[in-house]
């Protein structure tokens, strides 16, 4: 039962998710707020508001501003509002400095198969290394390009490709 | 010399190649047809006889009476009965002409029974009343040690003449290659062009929304037959192209999340990665000895081309610019390989030795170019074109001539023919509901047609002529 109860407190977001749904705190937490458990704490700090464990993909994309950010066409700059995105991105992982990200890079279909690959892999690297140049240390970021594979958007018009010239940070575990 | 026998032919060791017969089949008797003087003159003689214009002949396909080809008795055999499969093969040798552009088959209300003996007895007085300037004929047997063999014979109607005849031995399974090889001797004694009708398309079957599409790799003969399934769509698969042997393919794979490309045994059917790094590697393709596989790796957000020995090993570094370069092609003999860059703003073509020296940029017409593929006749370099549009395009190798083939929203990804007459290429949809469907035009931008798969298809590699 001891294992057991380790693997709980430090197992994967959905295993202490399910298992916190199920389970009354003995204490009650503090009214959710935008800002996280304080700084260091991760998993063994016990659960916040509506069961969000704080260094989870989960409590990262209720703490940012966005877990993504926009290119423009053919673009793989970090634009003025991709860069506050990223602050707030950075902000929190330095509050959780044990999470590791992958951050995926796509693209819109107006590009051809093998160019898009690239460009995904362009814009994602863009953001690990704004993020890096904000403190975040490369160890715990990698990249994923996935073209124009996974669009968010399916329209074949400029509002749908806008969507999906992205780069998405993703927390894992 | 005006041949009486089948023509010999050196006997190949992979299973999968066909023998061809050195003996005259018995019966039926030798021609009788021939005129004596005419008897004498060599079969490829073309003064006065038929030709097919390749640049011209879609304007005019040529008629060409292609009847039910006969047997000389009855066998069941595991691809079908001798005479069902002699009326199918008349029917692929028909297709594989009509689908070239080039002829216009008689309808079967046209054709008349033909008997084993009239094989190489034609009776012209008939075909001369129809409308047919050439005639097909040809026989199926099945042999004692199970075996299948298939003849194959030419004629010019209004000289009354035969022009090339043909024999093929062939395992049952592969039986649809002899109507293939039929089809291939006529058209390319017909043309002059080199055969293509033997041949295999890999490409990446796609079906479910455009957000989550499910993609496998799929292989089938170059007219849709024999199609299967190589992968199982629990990973996004993309640009699948066979080595020159045939017996391998290379692709890219999402497989574990690690996007990289893969050597795929098509005997074993078991993928191994091609380099063994964290880097994103894509867009691979072998070069004509096989010896090499070209490919595009992105290390730190910059992509460049690299080639790697086949057996695995250290790759090495082609291009080494700040731009995309990706999307590498050899030239026939493997000496060159043509590329594309974004190095100079957009995406642009470019030409370098196969060592990656010499790199030049030979597209400068307006709008973008991409995916360029050198024709395995080394004249031509194809194309994707984007300028509002994609569009398939040729260009001369130095980057001249450039020729647009087609004009729809989205037409990506060309691949040549075997005998550089034919691309191939897919065509996407707009919209949530546009799916990509596969294509093929001929060289001269005339006889566009979609191919019909099981389901949506992207990415089609055109295999080289099966030996």
């Amino acid at each position: 039962m001891t294992r057991l109860k380790t693997a709980i407190l430090i197992g994967t977001a959905a295993l202490t998710l399910t298992a916190c749904a199920k389970k009354r705190p003995a204490v009650l937490p503090p009214a959710p707020t935008e800002t996280p458990a304080t700084t260091g704490q991760t998993g063994p700090g016990g659960p916040i508001g509506n069961g969000v464990v704080p260094g989870s993909d989960a409590d990262f994309q209720r703490s940012v501003t966005s877990n993504t950010i926009h290119f423009g066409l053919d673009q793989y700059d970090i634009d003025p509002q991709a860069r506050a995105i990223l602050d707030s991105q950075a902000d929190w992982l330095q509050r959780n400095p044990n999470v590791r990200i992958t951050i995926e890079g796509h693209c819109d279909e107006r590009g051809t198969r093998e160019y898009n690959l690239a460009l995904g892999d362009r814009r994602a690297n863009a953001t690990k290394n704004y993020l890096a140049a904000k403190g975040v240390a490369p160890s715990r970021m990698t990249t994923i390009s996935y073209g124009s594979e996974r669009p968010i958007a399916l329209g074949s018009d400029e509002a749908a490709y806008a969507q999906n010239r992205r780069a998405v940070t993703i927390v894992l575990n | 010399m005006f041949r009486k026998t089948l023509t010999l032919a050196l006997l190949l060791g992979a299973a999968a190649a066909m023998a061809q017969e050195p003996a005259a089949p018995t019966p039926p008797p030798a021609p009788q047809t021939a005129a004596p003087g005419q008897a004498s003159l060599p079969a490829d003689d073309q003064a006065g006889g038929l030709i097919v214009d390749v640049e011209g002949g879609t304007s005019q396909p040529t008629p060409i009476a292609i009847p039910v080809m006969p047997t000389p008795a009855v066998v069941q055999t595991p691809a079908g009965a001798t005479d069902t499969l002699g009326r199918q093969l008349s029917e692929i040798v028909a297709n594989d002409l009509r689908n070239s552009g080039l002829f216009t088959p008689l309808s079967p209300g046209q054709l008349r029974a033909v008997s084993f003996p009239e094989v190489t007895a034609p009776a012209f007085d008939y075909w001369r009343g129809t409308s047919a300037q050439a005639l097909v004929q040809g026989y199926i047997r099945a042999n004692a040690d199970g075996t299948l063999t298939v003849g194959c014979y030419l004629y010019d109607v209004s000289a009354q003449r035969e022009l090339v005849r043909q024999g093929f031995v062939v395992p049952p399974a592969d039986w649809r290659r002899a109507g293939h090889k039929c089809a291939d001797t006529v058209y390319s004694r017909l043309t002059g062009e080199k055969p293509y009708f033997d041949s295999r398309v890999v490409y990446v079957s796609e079906t479910g929304p455009k957000g989550k599409r499910v993609k496998r790799l799929a292989i089938m003969d170059q007219d849709g037959a024999n199609h299967r399934f190589l992968t199982n769509g629990q990973s996004i698969v993309l640009t699948p192209r066979f080595a020159p042997n045939q017996q391998s393919i290379v692709y890219m794979s999402y497989e574990n999340d690690r996007p990289s490309i893969y050597f795929y045994d098509l005997g074993s059917g078991r993928p191994r990665r091609v380099v063994q790094n964290a880097n994103l590697t894509f867009a691979p393709r072998f070069s004509p000895d096989g010896r090499w596989i070209l490919f595009s790796m992105a290390v730190g957000g910059n992509t460049d081309i690299y080639r790697v020995s086949s057996q695995g090993g250290t790759p090495q570094r082609l291009t080494n610019s700040p731009g995309i370069d990706t999307g590498g092609s050899y030239s026939p003999d493997g000496s060159r390989i043509v590329f594309e860059s974004d190095r100079s703003g957009g995406q642009q073509i470019y030409t370098m030795n196969a060592d990656g020296s010499n790199q030049q940029r030979i597209s400068f017409g307006g709008g973008r170019y991409a995916t360029p593929v050198w024709s395995p006749r080394g004249d031509l370099i194809a194309f994707t074109k984007l300028a509002g549009n994609f569009r398939i395009g040729v260009m001369s190798p130095s980057g001249g001539g450039e020729k647009l083939l087609t004009n729809s929203w989205s037409d990506e990804g060309p691949s040549w023919s075997p005998n550089g007459r034919v691309i191939t290429f897919y065509r996407s949809g707009r919209g949530a509901g546009g799916a990509a469907q596969l294509w093929m035009v001929d060289l001269t931008g005339v006889n566009e047609r979609r191919i019909p798969t099981p389901l949506g298809g992207s990415d089609p590699a055109w295999g080289p002529l099966r030996p």
